[in-house]
């Protein structure tokens, strides 16, 4: 009895090819990821829920857990592993000097989605800061470490300036 | 500065390498944002398999038949196991212990065997070569059932006519207690006012954010098993598992990595993962199972779900006079393995009114058993009820007298000058600041300021409302809590200490981590003790056979307790490296100190480091005079005498707004003062309490498990079961009183769970604050916008 037919597919993780990969179809990225080695994927619900898995996927925030492995044939991933251009160190010293994080679970999630505010090169208010942050689930901080962390880092790099 | 450490027996604050009060960043914390923490689901070991259990669909049902064969034929799948085959290699085991009264609570086996009591427990589980294939087969494992009546509603529990669900108790109740101090019925009667109240708490559960997560992994040629685990208290899960699965004590190693959250959730023993160990010892190979979210809600812990009725009786002056509480929970069906599911109505008896000087106290609690998810301990426990209705009875007191809120509670709170004391329910209490810590409250808050905003806001016809409230906590733990009641629990921990040839001091602790900061703050007491440089630390934990033997983290008590043990031993070694030092720099040991990493002369003159003095012990041990005791190691312990906890104490407020027209609340200030005595890190503990009050604004607002009538949890997921989100969340203003401990040198106490507890009583009396003009008032958490409307009869 099959249950899921594979496929073959070839993708760019953190600038490096990856090609050939057999994989199941209805496999989600998210454990596609992890059984590559990408262990800083981390998966929290796996219904798009809590945003733990959260991906660059050409540049633009992902839930990995919604996505098909398949679906991400040909296409450019940023794992939390390939997340470190010179802007993304300065994001994770803020994150560490506020403690913006206690377990470490949520963060590789809410670092992709810091990315986004940092990409998008405008000031945000701490509201709007706590808006764009919604959809990413934290258990341990309350929060306010993290819109802290994101606050000093959009200082930090200027935007906006 | 407010963060220095205040308390003399630490030394000086100005010295090199205070790190006691000062806000260090943790070491880990870039390690674990860059996603290399190392948690139980990223390990991978040769020959690892993967379970998938078949759970129940009923809450309540005889198993008639379980037939395996056509899930057996999916390819990868290597078997299917129910109780027969498990039974064999995992003994039962019963959730009661002996130092509380008399519990009942019948033998739970780790798959149901003959009945299924609650929706989510397992029956069977299939072993696969990966997760997917294991619940391929899981769906296939074909199981007839009989229904039986499920018992759901905790208040018709003792009916007669409601379906018992352990035949051989004869009735529902788990157990009772009550407590009397003082004679309550003469005191209401003399009281000017009595004021009643009823509260209803909903079921909720911890949501930490990586489930539940195992491997065992069974190595035949040594007899031994390791399991990685996320747990709390690996010494304890080493002792549970090495009884029930009959292996030598000894050949159990526990090893918890970084675990992603656990709030009380992971300090249980869940038959799943009793069973995952079990498969392991059968198949002789590694076994791993991680629970996914549905798993979560159905199986981990709950929490809450009580109903508390209470009444305050207080004097034409506004003091109280008489206090009295009768609260009913249910727990599930079964009390959970070994902590026991009376604790958290235990926690009510003991905790409420326990700020205030109540002179007469009466106190009932009663837990009755349900077919829905057992409940046990999670964060706080027992404290959002005790806090909750004690302080919606002292505002109902004080509102009813005409008496300022604050000044009511000024009149009554314990004064500060009175320690030790007791609770009114007969726990002792020792080093609070109720008095200092309200008063500092009241001026951050600035009373007057929110009275005229309530004002005018009034006016145009918004509805906010504020509160203040006060609770103690209780931390760091005696045996008084489970020990003495037959639980391998720890109430000791240990820590150990070493120079190495490097020059580098390595700890090991039983405390373990789950994102609390343990290793920073273990860092920083060994540092600032020894006289090194904060980064010359590294600490082991999480590994009962790395570490000193103890009781792990739980009940806000790894500062306290196991901080205590690493100053201990941190002195020791210390006084050790002085007397060498004295021997190698020929000075007498008064002339010498460490700082920086080196042994220095009070009086001037050349230093060693002690990395040249340790090399010399370890490399060149014959420079030294034969006899000289060189050990660099030290090893101390400590845990709790003389009192059954060390209570901590907190005063908290917030401000609400509450839209009459949608039942929407919004949180628009938080404030909480916290005594927890010596602070190790400030940031810390603050986060501490941050992360506390969102999960008790969780609680009081949001955090439900929802069952249908048929015992079905209807929002077993993310999206329906709704939790804190940044955007609702308050910015949470923290600040502090400082009362050390006088239990240990380092004068810790705990601050794990305050905000928890204290989060939704304050919440709950600041809506009810803005509902007085409507004459109306809340009385059920969670407070959803459908109850405020109920209250408001709209709808």
């Amino acid at each position: 009895m099959s249950y899921s037919n594979k496929v073959t597919i070839s993708m760019v993780i953190n600038n490096e090819n990856y090609d050939d990969l057999t994989v199941e179809t209805r496999q989600h990225l998210g454990d596609f990821l992890r059984d590559l080695g990408f262990k800083g994927t981390h998966l929290g619900c796996e219904q798009g829920a809590c945003g733990a898995c959260n991906v660059l996927v050409d540049g633009e925030s992902v839930r990995s857990c919604l996505m098909l492995a398949v679906q991400a044939n040909g296409k450019n991933i940023t794992t939390v592993e390939g997340l470190n251009s010179s802007e993304m160190e300065i994001v994770k010293d803020c994150f560490v000097k506020n403690n913006a994080m206690q377990c470490g679970f949520c963060s590789s999630g809410m670092l992709m989605t810091t990315y986004e505010i940092i990409k998008s090169k405008r000031k945000y208010s701490r509201e709007e800061i706590r808006e764009m942050i919604s959809g990413n689930y934290c258990r341990c901080t309350g929060y306010q470490a993290i819109v802290d962390a994101v606050e000093d880092s959009l200082n930090k790099i200027n935007v906006g300036m | 500065m407010d963060d220095l450490n205040q308390n003399p027996k630490l030394g000086s604050a100005d010295r090199p390498n205070s790190y006691i009060g000062r806000s260090v960043p943790r070491e880990r914390a870039k390690k674990l944002l860059e996603g290399k923490g190392k948690y139980v689901d990223d390990i991978l070991l040769p020959r690892m398999v993967h379970l998938s259990y078949v759970r129940s669909p009923l809450a309540h049902a005889k198993i008639k038949s379980i037939n395996t064969e056509n899930a057996k034929k999916i390819p990868g799948v290597l078997n299917i196991f129910t109780i027969d085959d498990i039974e064999k290699v995992c003994s039962p085991w019963q959730g009661v212990l002996g130092h509380l009264g008399e519990m009942r609570s019948p033998t739970q086996y780790p798959l149901a065997k003959d009945v299924v009591r609650w929706q989510g427990e397992p029956v069977a589980v299939v072993v696969a070569n990966k997760r997917a294939v294991a619940e391929d087969a899981s769906e296939l494992v074909e199981i007839d059932y009989e229904d039986l009546d499920a018992q759901l509603d905790m208040e018709t529990a003792m009916d007669k006519s409601t379906k018992v669900i352990h035949d051989d108790l004869g009735n529902n109740l788990f157990w009772t207690r009550t407590v009397n101090q003082g004679d309550v019925s003469e005191a209401f009667k003399k009281s000017h006012i009595v004021e009643k109240v009823t509260l209803d708490f909903a079921r909720h559960t911890g949501v930490t954010l990586e489930t539940r997560a195992i491997v065992a992994d069974w190595d035949s040629s040594e007899e031994r098993m390791t399991i990685y685990h996320n747990g709390q208290a690996p010494h304890m899960m080493q002792s549970i598992i090495a009884k029930h699965l009959n292996i030598s004590e000894g050949l159990v190693r526990i090893i918890s990595c970084d675990v992603g959250g656990s709030f009380g959730i992971k300090v249980h023993v869940y038959p799943d993962e009793m069973v995952t160990v079990a498969v392991s010892k059968l198949l002789k190979r590694p076994v791993k199972f991680v629970a996914d979210r549905l798993e979560s809600y159905s199986t981990d812990i709950h929490s809450r779900c009580h109903k508390i009725s209470g009444k305050i009786g207080v004097d034409d002056k506004g003091k109280i006079l008489a206090f009295e509480i009768d609260d009913l929970s249910g727990i599930g069906p079964f009390s959970v393995y070994p902590r026991t599911s009376a604790i958290e109505t235990n926690q009510v008896l003991n905790l409420s009114a326990a700020s205030y000087v109540v002179p007469n106290y009466k106190a009932k609690g009663t837990v009755v058993f349900q077919n829905k998810t057992p409940m046990c301990q999670y964060r706080a426990v027992g404290h959002p009820i005790a806090v909750a209705i004690t302080e919606a009875l002292v505002d109902k007191a004080a509102n009813s007298l005409g008496i300022d809120r604050y000044e009511f509670r000024k009149r009554n709170l314990i004064p500060d000058n009175s320690y030790p004391t007791k609770t009114p329910s007969g726990v002792p209490l020792e080093d609070l600041s109720h008095q200092a810590c309200i008063e500092k409250l009241k001026d951050m808050m600035n009373i007057p300021e929110l009275e005229k905003y309530k004002k005018e806001s009034l006016a145009i016809g918004k509805y906010k409302g504020f509160s203040i409230i006060n609770m103690v906590e209780v931390t760091n733990p005696s045996p008084a809590f489970y020990g003495v009641g037959g639980a391998p629990i720890s109430s000791q921990d240990g820590a150990s200490i070493r120079l190495e040839g490097s020059g580098a001091v390595h700890i090991s602790t039983s405390i373990t981590e789950q994102g609390q900061g343990t290793e920073a703050v273990m860092q920083q007491i060994a540092a600032d003790q020894l006289g090194v440089k904060v980064d010359t630390v590294r600490v082991t934990h999480g590994d009962t056979d790395a570490t000193p033997y103890g009781g792990g983290t739980w009940a806000s008590r790894g500062v306290g307790i196991g901080g205590e043990a690493v100053l201990k031993a941190s002195r020791k070694l210390k006084e050790n490296i002085l007397n060498i030092a004295a021997v190698i720099m020929q000075s007498e040991v008064n002339n010498l100190d460490v700082q920086d990493d080196h042994v220095i002369r009070k009086d001037g003159g050349e230093g060693i480091s002690l990395k040249d003095l340790a090399q010399i012990v370890y490399y060149r041990g014959h420079e030294l005079p034969p006899g000289t005791n060189a050990e660099l190691i030290a090893t101390a312990s400590f845990s709790i005498e003389g009192v059954p906890f060390v209570f901590t104490n907190s005063a908290m407020g917030c401000l609400v707004d509450v839209d009459v027209d949608t039942g929407l609340t919004k949180i628009e200030k938080f404030w909480a003062v916290e005594d927890c005595g010596t602070q190790i890190n400030p940031k810390l503990v603050e986060e501490q309490i941050r992360g506390g009050v969102v999960q008790g604004i969780g609680g009081a607002l949001y955090e439900e498990c929802i069952y249908d009538d048929m015992g079905n949890l209807t929002n077993g997921n993310m999206a329906d079961y709704l939790v804190p989100m940044a955007y609702e969340m308050p910015d949470i203003i923290v600040d502090h009183v400082t009362t050390n401990s006088g239990r240990s040198i380092l004068g810790a106490k705990g601050a794990g769970e305050a905000g928890t507890g204290g989060a939704p009583g304050a919440i709950m009396n600041a809506i009810n604050d803005a509902l007085i003009p409507l004459n109306t008032e809340v009385t059920s958490q969670p407070i959803t916008p459908e109850k405020i409307l109920k209250a408001l009869g709209k709808i």
